[in-house]
């Protein structure tokens, strides 16, 4: 065997599966807090992304350095997608709260629906070259072969996200009301705690990590379109479920094991079969673990 | 003064079915009550009633904890939390992934201000803030007698402990009122002494008034002060232990209706 390709490749599925991770993320707290699919997570990545075409074109186009346009992208995207996620909540699934969940899994679809095809008809339906934000930078020269630079970058940058977040959640007090609300939303209220502010905390966290997604994948790729959120949002999705779906460390390791999943069976099999692998992959571990990897399995008392 | 709690002619109900009717109910300042009754007499609807989780169909609710009497019926749970009212359920609610610690760090959001930007960005008053809550959750702790298990999960505590866990988490949001529903389920003579013993304290030390449904009666006439007694929805009597002991009313409606022959 190749160790050099092989290096590739476990690279390949990291950069991959960070992405995924940082889209995943949302599914899974937004699960974690209200039971509730969010099909309409992939739209907010591709409106990070979309978000992040625009701002950047104008900077540059202004002859801002490269530094300060990826900024301002970036900032834009986050700020852009936060405002998306949290109307999205206000709207679409705050007045179903306690209706049917599959109510509020329709509303999450039609509102999936009506971004993309809000974006399709306020921007185009054309495939737009994205800039590539990311320089490639002198100093990794020498090892750009396994890994190009925006991939480092796109993996440093999830570590430093996941390390942010955990912190979030694990030691601060809005963190802890987060895990509260979560375990049980009525004595969460009857400790002061405003739920529905912790559930639009929620979706802006979630909306933030997609957004940073969108723009990292939009800038590796170089190109964007409306419906990139639609097969991006599936995967993560997958990966949410793989991981045991409201579990935050479990959507990372579901993301991870599916971009490696991805990229071995691509270079070592076919890549015409990518798909197909991966959804292979989560039927299997759906068999023997229906809860996903580190998904608690529930009994429920009959 | 007024009362700190003054329920007037409160009812509830669901659809059809009347679970509270016109219930009139009082607590005064640093008053122990307890509000027993059958199974299904409506006491822990009438809890939920107060806390915010229903809103009564009728009638009033009013608390006064700094001589402003003020309707609080139709406010939002967590609303009402933060005006000083707090309450335990019957069954245990820890939070089961979270350390003693942390569950009742999580009861002092009622008297915290910092948002999620706070939190990202760390300022002085959010570290501040922090470590206020921490000193304030172990002194909590302290008192209730649970500071050796701070860092063990709420869910490897023993169950006496869970139960007094319960208590801590609710007074570590600062209230004038602790509603308490059942807080002796479960325990045996000893812990529920202990109870007993607590109780007592959390009133006379922190001037916390206590409104405590039990079911266990040596507890109650031990600690009420007043007890009201409730069936189908209905107040059938008040008064101090002694008068329930002798209500031929009360009696009835525990032990049922002497069959003559």
């Amino acid at each position: 065997m190749d160790f050099e390709y092989f290096a590739q490749l476990f690279l390949g599925g990291l950069t991959r599966g960070s992405i995924y991770a940082l889209i995943a993320l949302g599914y899974t707290m937004v699960y974690g807090i209200i039971e509730l699919i969010n099909f309409a997570h992939g739209e907010i990545y591709m409106i990070g992304a979309f978000t992040g075409l625009i701002i950047a074109s104008v900077f540059t186009m202004l002859g801002f350095p490269t530094l300060a346009v990826v900024v301002l992208a970036g900032m834009a995207a986050i700020v852009y997608s936060c405002a998306y996620g949290f109307t999205m909540e206000k709207i679409a699934y705050k007045p179903l709260r306690n209706a049917p969940r599959l109510s509020a899994l329709i509303s999450a679809i039609g509102m999936s629906l009506f971004l993309q095809n809000y974006v399709l008809l306020a921007q185009t339906s054309d495939f737009l070259p994205f800039p590539s934000l990311i320089p490639d930078f002198e100093f990794w020269e020498p090892y750009a072969h396994i890994l190009t630079s925006p991939e480092l970058v796109i993996i440093i940058t999830t570590v430093v996200v996941m390390i942010l977040l955990t912190f979030l959640i694990k030691f601060t007090q809005i963190g802890k009301a987060m895990r509260a609300t979560s375990q049980d939303k009525m004595m969460a209220a009857l400790l002061g705690i405003n739920v529905d502010r912790v559930i639009s905390v929620t979706f802006i966290v979630g909306s933030a990590t997609a957004a940073i997604g969108g723009i990292l994948i939009a800038s590796h790729i170089g190109q964007i379109n409306f419906y990139m959120g639609f097969i991006a949002g599936i995967k993560a999705f997958v990966a949410a479920v793989l991981g045991g779906i409201g579990s935050i460390p479990g959507a990372v390791l579901g993301a991870l094991v599916l971009g490696w999943t991805e990229s071995f069976f691509t270079g070592y099999i076919s890549s015409d079969y990518e798909d197909v692998f991966a959804f292979l992959f989560l039927v299997v571990i759906l068999i023997f673990r229906p809860s996903g990897i580190l998904g608690r399995a529930e009994t429920k008392k009959v | 003064m007024k009362p700190i709690l003054e329920v007037k002619n409160m009812t509830m109900d669901f659809g059809g079915l009347r679970a509270i009717d016109s219930l009139d109910l009082y607590i005064n300042k640093g008053e122990i009550v307890a509000l027993i009754g059958p199974n299904g007499a409506g006491k822990t609807t009438f809890f939920n009633c107060i806390t915010g989780i229903y809103t009564p169909t009728s009638g009033d609710v009013l608390i006064n904890p700094q001589g402003k009497q003020e309707r609080i019926n139709g406010l939002k749970t967590n609303i009402v939390t933060r005006k000083g009212l707090a309450r335990t359920f019957q069954n245990i609610r820890l939070f089961t992934s979270m350390t003693v610690l942390e569950n009742v760090m999580v009861g002092c959001h009622a008297v915290t201000h910092t948002g999620v930007m706070g939190a990202i960005f760390r300022g002085k008053s959010t570290l501040a803030e922090e470590k206020f809550i921490v000193e304030k959750s172990y002194e909590i702790l302290k008192k209730i007698g649970l500071e050796k298990y701070v860092d063990e999960l709420a869910v490897n505590l023993p169950y006496g402990a869970q139960r007094l866990l319960e208590i801590a988490r609710a007074m570590a949001t600062d209230p004038f009122l602790l509603l308490l529903d059942e807080p002796a389920a479960g325990m045996n003579p000893q812990e529920t002494a202990e109870l007993d013993e607590l109780i007592l304290k959390i009133r006379d030390n922190e001037g916390i008034s206590i409104l405590l449904i039990e079911h266990d009666m040596k507890l109650v006439m031990s600690l009420s002060e007043r007890i009201y007694v409730v069936d189908y929805g209905k107040k059938i009597g008040e008064g101090v232990p002694e008068e329930i002991r002798n209500n031929p009313v009360v009696i009835k409606a525990y032990l049922g209706e002497e069959i003559d022959a």
